[in-house]
């Protein structure tokens, strides 16, 4: 399935959401099953199956990391559910480090201080990956769909640290 | 998902927790780290002079499955060679841990970091 042609935009990583949320909502009524309320019980299967893509499509559209990884399956190559292993030392031993300081908020005695340092490492960082998987996914050479490919999975290791910093604020309010 | 007794055990009691002395020259680490979750995994093995591992240290941030591989990774290794560590498999773990389906990725990265760290030994020894 081909998202961005349900949403009839270009296959771009740049998108524009506010149009995307547009044509979401216009979507959904277009295809929403109680339109088809008296109809046959396969026109209804059938606009709850829509509805279940036009879902989709949207959850994927609109995240970016998803966006990046559906046009990455869309030119081939899937990485979706993939179990590799990521070897690069440098890159590790950074989220390394910036586990153990989330790990320290707790004990921290400015753990406010601690938690707007490490948004602002981490939206520095992901701005700057974000940015380097977009050139690459515009130049829609093999060799940097690879490149690409590791981007996004940098990136899902720092959506996990965003998760945990989100927690370990969430903590410091109990 | 229940977890087996072996994992909960490793996991509330990891042996050997922690890092040695990186610029010890003894000292070699294997950095892995696996995406689709945002598991961690350092490990890091002490080697002496005939090639044999006298200890293992390890730090891992992710599932009690990942904690556990790893923990019972540093188990294993000790008082092994380095061609001995280097053929434990994921499947051995997972066996030994009984992990779910689901959770045999996390046998695949403790493995791994075995892996990454003789490779981080040999090219220590090329030196």
């Amino acid at each position: 399935m081909n998202y961005f042609e349900l949403f009839d935009f270009p296959q771009s990583f740049e998108l524009d959401t506010a149009e995307l949320s547009s044509r979401y909502r216009e979507l959904q009524r277009a295809v929403h099953p109680d339109k088809f309320a008296g109809g046959s019980e396969q026109e209804i299967m059938l606009a709850v199956q829509k509805t279940a893509q036009v879902n989709d499509g949207f959850q994927t559209l609109k995240d970016p990391l998803r966006r990046a990884e559906h046009i990455l399956a869309l030119r081939g190559l899937d990485i979706s559910h993939e179990t590799t292993t990521v070897k690069d030392t440098g890159f590790l031993m950074q989220q390394m480090e910036w586990r153990e300081a989330l790990e320290d908020i707790a004990h921290s005695s400015q753990p406010d201080a601690m938690i707007d340092e490490l948004h602002t490492s981490f939206a520095a960082y992901q701005r700057d990956v974000f940015s380097s998987l977009s050139a690459l996914l515009a130049s829609h050479a093999e060799d940097d769909d690879i490149k690409a490919a590791d981007q996004i999975r940098k990136l899902k290791f720092m959506a996990k640290l965003q998760d945990e910093l989100a927690r370990a604020e969430d903590a410091l309010f109990e | 998902m229940a977890y087996s007794e072996k994992v909960i055990d490793h996991y509330e009691n990891p042996r050997n927790v922690g890092s040695f002395d990186k610029n010890d020259p003894s000292v070699v680490t294997g950095m892995v780290g696996a995406p689709a979750c945002g598991d961690v995994m350092k490990l890091q093995l002490k080697i002496n002079d005939a090639g044999i591992i006298e200890d293992a240290k390890f730090k891992t941030y992710g599932c009690g499955s990942a904690i556990a591989s790893s923990s019972l990774v540093t188990e294993w290794v000790k008082g092994k060679s380095i061609d001995e560590a280097a053929a434990i498999k994921n499947t051995d773990i997972a066996e030994e841990l009984a992990l779910p389906p689901v959770k045999i990725h996390c046998s695949i990265l403790a493995e791994d970091a075995i892996k990454a760290a003789l490779d981080d030994y040999k090219a220590k020894q090329g030196e």
